[in-house]
């Protein structure tokens, strides 16, 4: 396993969550560091989304720690931790469909805002501009984004791709933290899942939020995550960067059901194949 | 360079410089000169219109307050509320029992400042709004709509027994009378009941049209569509589900406590039967016909509901099997009784967005004319 670079932003301790007899999450520990864009992957029930849910407070596990930047977020309810800095995009699209990509995107800006109803009535001073401020805020995610030319569109109307990038807008609009991606390209074609891949490297990289990502592209994950967990009936079957991952044979079982003798065998006459291949080359 | 200058500047008024231009109310040279044509044909109406069509209009007017309050709880926040009368009742007793006449056997307490009884109103509708908004974070949709339903049959009740304020069932009790700058407006002067009636209705109209628009636009308006199209997600931005909904409701009760207020004005008095389900469903009218969540489609909405009686009477002089005698059938009066609700079922289904679909539509075409995309 490798060694965490920086310091953690989120502690995960040995979280267990179950519900009746089903064990959802068993016993997961990590931690995810600043600029680090942290993957979650298992088969489907592994308990991925759990884990998310855990997270941004919608279930509180039976034992556990999770710990932002210093504060226990176990127990709080979901706008409390999202004051404090999580935001997440959700496994099906969940935006405000009536409503325009300037104005989805404003609501993800809703705690920054502060007026009351009274000066909402008369939009002067502090409303006005405030609203003026933090439109302009919304504009930069806008062109961060690309999303110029939908700005007035209502996102029900929007392509599903375009949707999941709003709905990554208003996440990024609450300037959050940490940010949770769920399946963030889920149905898209191999284009909007390129385009996204670049985007979700450019919130790293520019804006150097840390994220924790659930997906099932591999072929994503592997290339742009840093370090990924692999999760199988709610326990931690390995924790690693993606080369160290593909090579774990615990991780081949849980996805190809394997024995371990054989793939750990296989591995084996793999690694001495290329060995040998190494050898050949250099001489 | 002039020229240039004057190019950038007519040629592309939509070419903002600033978000205040482009989040302004009125941000196109278009609408601003469309409203400043409408605001100004309204206000020279009530000199060629005969005063009992202004009569009406005044109650359109009013009417419209009442409906853009009821859009606000219902139109943006989703709320479903069937109890829009009860609280127009509210407005309605609380402005008479504040200047009504102290020596009467019902309770009055003389203030004919119209300031006071006309906020008194507000206020009081707007603290019942507060009240009954608890009850809308535990039920959604129809069961919301069922319970607000019961509100005015509550309401029907409490108005008719509290005898010392409305004097009973079927007992008629008059209206507070608008004073402006010491001017009684129901009584004739230089200028007419009606006229003085219309030109303040108007005015007070403008000014809470522009109130809720500015509420609709402001992060109050958005918590609100964002609780009616999604309310898990809006929790999730940090929106307080409660907190909005006890908004909703009492902002949309003030402005029903002041169309109450108001309304009867030109009638001079109403009875405790005038705030049943029928008025309820008026509003809900106005605001189908109108548009869901828009402000000035609710204002076409209330003016066609209130001029519709006055249309269908003039009816049978074009449809020909269309009877203005009660005897004969059909007739006027049947198809007056049924229209709300042939309206409501031909909005629905042929032009869900209401009137400000339609002038949407005819917008958008003369936008890109003579090209049709």
């Amino acid at each position: 396993m490798s060694e965490a670079s920086g310091s953690p932003v989120l502690a995960f301790e040995d979280v267990h969550l179950s519900f009746g007899a089903v064990k959802a999450v068993n016993g997961v520990s990590f931690t995810v560091n600043e600029d680090e864009l942290f993957a979650v992957i298992g088969p489907n029930g592994a308990g991925k989304t759990s884990i998310f849910n855990v997270l941004s407070g919608v279930y509180r596990p039976q034992q556990g720690r999770v710990v932002l930047e210093g504060r226990d977020l176990l127990g709080m309810r979901p706008p409390a931790i999202a004051r404090l800095g999580v935001a997440r995009t959700f496994q099906n699209i969940e935006l405000f469909a009536n409503l325009t990509v300037v104005d989805n995107l404003m609501l993800g800006r809703h705690q920054h805002l502060r007026y009351g109803t009274l000066a909402a009535l008369l939009w002067v001073g502090r409303a006005r501009g405030q609203e003026v401020e933090h439109r302009r805020r919304v504009e930069e995610i806008v062109e961060f984004l690309e999303l110029e030319q939908w700005r007035k569109m209502p996102v029900g109307l929007l392509p599903y791709g375009v949707q999941k990038r709003v709905e990554l807008g208003r996440a990024l609009a609450m300037e959050p933290r940490l940010l949770l991606l769920d399946e963030p390209v889920a149905g898209m074609n191999l284009e909007e899942t390129e385009d996204m891949a670049r985007y979700i490297l450019d919130i790293r990289d520019e804006l150097r939020i840390p994220m924790i990502m659930v997906e099932h592209d591999m072929g994503l994950v592997m290339d742009i995550a840093d370090r990924v967990m692999v999760v199988d009936f709610g326990t931690p079957v390995a924790i690693g960067t993606p080369a160290e991952v593909q090579r774990n044979p615990d991780v081949i079982r849980a996805y190809l059901g394997g024995d371990p003798d054989v793939e750990a065998a296989v591995e084996a006459g793999v690694e001495a194949a290329i060995a040998a291949e190494d050898e050949g080359a250099s001489a | 360079m002039t020229t240039l200058m004057k190019g950038t500047r007519w040629g592309r008024p939509e070419l903002y410089t600033d978000y205040r231009q482009e989040m302004a109310l009125l941000n196109t040279r278009s609408k601003k000169a469309g409203t400043i044509a409408i605001i100004a044909l309204a206000a020279v109406l009530p000199l060629t219109v005969a005063d009992d069509l202004l009569a009406i209009l005044y109650a359109g007017l009013i009417l419209a307050i009442g409906a853009i309050g009821l859009n606000l709880v219902t139109g943006y926040a989703g709320q479903v509320s069937l109890g829009h009368a009860f609280f127009v009742g509210i407005g309605a007793y609380t402005a008479a029992v504040i200047s009504g006449d102290p020596d009467d056997r019902r309770l009055g307490y003389g203030i004919e400042l119209m300031p006071v009884w006309l906020l008194g109103a507000g206020l009081a509708a707007a603290l019942c709004g507060a009240l009954i908004a608890p009850v809308a974070t535990r039920l959604r949709g129809l069961y919301l709509a069922v319970v607000t339903l019961g509100l005015v049959f509550i309401g029907q009740y409490l108005f008719r027994e509290f005898r010392e304020i409305s004097g009973g069932a079927e007992q008629s009790r008059r209206a507070a009378e608008p004073t402006l700058f010491g001017m009684n407006l129901t009584e004739d002067g230089a200028w007419t009941e009606e006229q003085k009636l219309y030109w303040f209705g108007l005015g007070l109209l403008i000014v809470m049209a522009v109130l809720a628009r500015n509420v609709a636009r402001s992060r109050i308006g958005r918590a609100l569509q964002a609780i009616r199209d999604r309310d898990v997600a809006a929790g999730v931005m940090g929106v307080d589900l409660t907190r909005y909904k006890v908004i909703a409701f009492t902002l949309s009760s003030f402005y029903a406590g002041i169309c109450g207020a108001l309304l009867y004005a030109s009638i001079g008095s109403f009875t405790p039967e005038r705030f049943g389900l029928l008025m309820s469903v008026q509003f809900i009218a106005i605001v189908l016909i109108g548009g869901v969540a828009t402000i000035s489609g609710t204002i076409m909405g209330a003016m066609l509901i209130a001029l519709l009686p006055r249309i269908a009477g003039e009816l049978p002089a074009f449809v020909p099997f269309l009877s203005g005698s009660p005897s004969e059938h059909p007739n006027v009066f049947e198809f007056q009784e049924v229209m709300y609700g042939v309206l409501i079922v031909v909005f629905l289904l042929f032009e869900p967005r209401g009137l400000f679909g339609i002038w949407h539509r005819v917008r958008t075409y003369w936008k890109s004319f003579p090209f049709s995309y």
